[in-house]
């Protein structure tokens, strides 16, 4: 009896014990939790972030769409969207792709590519400094870049990239816009043929092309492809100041894998990074090195003036061959599949981010140099030198966190570097390679983005950092939720998290820019007297419905508050009617819109002062309502009208009036 | 100090050409969808700013439009400060004290009619609505005001000279105080 009450003590205590350590685990487990979820945020960050209503963001953001093929303009530190700019992908909202004047910008040589994907804004430079002229951005499934104008932010021009095969490695420019460049991810069969996918090796190649930019007009044009190995080449960037003259691409799947590139890409302990001196190239380009290739692509380009796109066909492209240009690519092994490659400020440091590694490489851009003026090569491949790894590094972030994929730079000698498995930023110093500091990130970022922090005058306040997982960081919105970027205070020696903001499809980079480099250029209206759409109406008295066999324009002006004309009868079933409207406002924020019942089309959005064209072929008759779509004053339920459909074989006369 | 009278008289004349550079007067209207303000500047031979957007705010109480071409003052009114500056100069170059106050009563009476007038135009302006107006507001006027501030409905209207309208002013000055210290 003894015993069994010791045994009965004993047995209460173990249960107690129990318990209390699972309560205690479980508090533990919750405590940790919350730790993830919220970081280590002060208290006061939310006055940090808080613009006044009525003030203004201090930074522009342009944060990729992604998928959603769309650029997405943020202020910050706000996080307040402010507008999503069509790019790559139909927006009926704004009629992108369905009025007659944006269709042909998403034209390609497959034809009308209604969707991309949109991964890389980059700013245009001036001496290294972004200048808030242009945004450029890549189109990755059908190879493109795309140009977007900031006095207006409108997509001002789109070119197609021949013998490419996804465009990841866009479009990064050069310290002066000299050139954007394209570079494949998907090396295809050069040149396009139907041969056996297993004859990879023998049959693909990997083009990296050069697009020059005009400096005061901003078009661009492809100047030369350099024909490389089939490889994926997967990131670039330019050097500035000192590798000014140079820019560099990662690359991955050296093993030249065509299936389960998972495994087959990943066997190799270095690739290369694609180091292509496209000063030496404008000079074998002036000796007539360039070889003119057939080629088939399309250049498309948005004109202010007739507010209208124009595609234009292409047939060549100028191909330089490694082999006949030396000196033109260099090879720089960098360890583990390298994603991201990232030039600092001074130009000297090129960090290639080997994805599947915890170190994080940085080549010498003197020792590259050095390297290539003594012979330093491994071995040659396809007549390209590759460079000895040894001879060209300057030093190993070590153990820096898992899975480095990106780096930016805050000016003042640190780099700061996104691991995308350990979900983390890492800050660490250029040029001691010690790391001073890291901080979680929710979750699993790919890009980061400093304002200019690719550029050679980074402004340094802020960073984003643009993850690729939420989960259970917002509300749920069913299994599909939003993706996300964080921003960061990054002023002191600790970075500080201050804002999560949900992002439009999904955020791959972007760039930053200081407000007052944009605000005093961005366009308020478009002047009606400089609108030259060859079917504007610039007053009412020049309003009419012109007959042209089965095709009818109807030239329609709008303004506070009634279109003209707004009456129209003698259109027929199966006609196709073309409505060319004018905004005759002249005054700021004041757009109309315009849709017709039943039309199987977008409305369009007219911005003061322009002209859009939609179409409508009726296919009953009757009589249908249009109106305006943009709450415009108010007077603005008023502003509509009717259009009358008569039979094909009717007699009904072609009239139009208003107040009438 | 005798001595310079008759420059005096002279640059009291070509004051007034600062009439053909600078708005004699400036109408604002502000409102919070307005926040800089929509202006328009009467010249003596024109009107410029933002006429069609007053125009397009005014039509919904039933306004008449705003052109160039209503105002016949805007025609004629320049050859009256041509002639006056011909006159001026004249006078300042060869005329006598009396000659010299003359022109300052003419330019001060010139200046009163202008004014006048303008007002008489405000008032016309404001009072003479549409009867179809889309908008009515029972015992309502929109006269802007003479000089000074007035709130009307939503708006907030200024009506203050402009930098023309003050070169007559001294230039009437300035032959004033020339015939004070010319002798005879």
């Amino acid at each position: 009896m003894k015993y069994i009450n010791k045994i009965k003590s004993v047995l209460t205590l173990i249960v107690i014990a129990l318990i209390v350590a699972g309560i205690s685990s479980c508090g533990q487990q919750a405590k940790d939790t919350d730790a993830f979820r919220k970081g280590a945020l002060s208290s006061d960050v939310a006055s940090r972030v808080y613009v006044a209503p009525g003030e203004y963001d201090e930074f522009y953001a342009f944060v990729s769409g992604g998928f959603s093929g769309q650029l997405a303009v943020y202020g910050l530190p706000s996080g307040r969207l402010l507008r999503v700019i069509p790019v790559f992908s139909v927006d009926p909202e704004k009629a992108y792709g369905f009025s007659e004047e944006t269709k042909p910008m998403l034209e390609t040589s497959f034809g009308f590519q209604p969707w991309d994907d949109a991964h890389h804004p980059e700013l245009s430079q001036t001496d290294g400094s972004t200048d808030g002229r242009w945004c450029f951005i890549n189109g990755n499934n059908t190879p493109r870049v795309a140009r977007i104008d900031l006095t207006t932010f409108e997509t001002a021009e789109i070119i197609e990239i021949p013998n490419s095969g996804g465009n990841h490695s866009s479009p990064f420019t050069t310290e002066n816009t000299e050139y954007v460049v394209a570079g494949t991810r998907f090396s295809v069969p050069y040149p396009q043929q139907d041969v056996a996918i297993n004859t990879y090796a023998d049959k693909f190649k990997g083009m990296l092309s050069f697009i020059k930019v005009n400096p005061e007009s901003g078009l661009m044009n492809i100047e030369f492809q350099v024909l490389l190995p089939a490889f994926d080449y997967d990131l670039a960037h330019s050097g500035k100041g000192k590798s000014h003259g140079w820019t560099f691409f990662t690359s991955y799947n050296t093993e030249k894998a065509s299936t389960l590139l998972e495994v087959g890409a990943s066997q190799n302990d270095k690739d290369f990074i694609a180091a292509i001196n496209w000063k030496k190239a404008e000079e074998y380009l002036a000796q007539g090195k360039g070889h003119d290739v057939p080629a088939n692509y399309k250049h498309n380009v948005y004109d202010e003036a007739t507010h209208m796109a124009t595609s234009n066909q292409m047939n060549t492209v100028k191909v330089l061959l490694p082999e006949e240009c030396p000196g033109l690519v260099y090879f720089l092994p960098t360890p583990k599949s390298p994603h991201g490659i990232d030039v600092d400020p001074t130009g000297e440091y090129i960090v290639g981010n080997g994805k599947l590694s915890a170190d994080l490489t940085v080549h010498s851009f003197t020792n590259m140099i050095a390297a290539i003026d003594n012979k330093e090569y491994d071995t040659i491949i396809e007549g390209i030198p590759v460079l000895k790894f040894e001879k060209v590094l300057a030093g190993t972030v070590k153990a820096a966190g898992l899975g480095p994929l990106h780096t930016e730079f805050d000016g003042r000698g640190n780099g700061y570097t996104s691991f995308f498995i350990s979900s983390e930023i890492v800050k660490w110093k250029v040029g001691t390679w010690e790391v001073l500091d890291r901080v979680s990130t929710y979750y699993s970022i790919g890009h980061l983005m400093i304002p200019g922090g690719d550029s050679k005058n980074p402004q340094g306040k802020y960073m984003v950092a643009m993850n690729k997982i939420t989960k259970d960081r917002y509300l749920p919105t069913g299994p599909e939720v939003t993706q996300s970027a964080q921003l960061f205070d990054i002023t002191g020696d600790k970075m500080e998290l201050l804002l999560d903001f949900p992002t439009i499809g999904e955020p791959h980079y972007a760039q930053g820019i200081s407000a007052d480099r944009i605000v005093s250029k961005s366009k308020k209206i478009y002047k009606l007297e400089e609108n030259n759409h060859p079917y504007a109406a610039k007053s009412e008295d020049a309003t009419q419905v012109v007959r042209d066999g089965k095709d009818v324009h109807v030239y329609m002006t709008m303004i506070r508050s009634h279109f003209s004309p707004d009456n129209i009868e003698g259109i027929k079933v199966g006609d196709k009617v073309y409505f060319h409207v004018t905004n005759l406002e002249q005054d700021y924020d004041v757009p109309h819109g315009f849709s017709v019942m039943g039309f199987e089309n977008a409305e369009i959005l007219v911005m003061p002062g322009q002209t859009e064209t939609i179409t409508w072929i009726p296919s009953r008759v009757g009589v249908y309502p249009f109106y305006c779509t943009d709450f415009c004053s108010a007077l603005h339920q008023e502003m509509q009208g009717y259009i009358r459909v008569s039979a094909a074989n009717s007699s009904t006369e072609l009239k139009w009036s208003l107040g009438e | 100090m005798k001595k310079y009278a008759r420059a005096i008289m002279v640059i009291a004349a070509l004051t007034l050409g600062l009439l053909f550079v600078f708005p004699m007067w400036k109408i604002t209207l502000l409102a919070p969808q307005y926040p800089t303000g929509i202006s328009i500047e009467i010249f003596v031979n024109n009107i410029t700013g933002d006429i069609s957007n007053f125009n397009i705010m005014n039509h919904y109480v039933g306004m008449k439009t705003i052109t160039v071409k209503g105002f016949p003052e805007l025609a004629y009114m320049q050859y009256i400060v041509l002639a006056m500056m011909a006159i001026g100069i004249v006078i300042g170059l060869f005329g006598k004290k009396s000659h010299f106050w003359i022109w300052a009563v003419l330019m001060i009476a010139f200046g009163t009619v202008g004014l006048y007038d303008f007002y008489i135009w405000e008032y016309n302006y404001g009072h003479t609505l549409d009867p179809a107006a889309a908008i009515k507001v029972p015992g309502m006027a929109y006269q802007p005001p003479f000089i000074g501030r007035k709130e009307i409905l939503n708006f907030i209207a200024y009506s203050f000279p402009a930098l023309g309208g003050y070169a007559v002013g001294i230039s009437i000055s300035l032959a004033g105080f020339a015939a004070l210290i010319k002798s005879k």
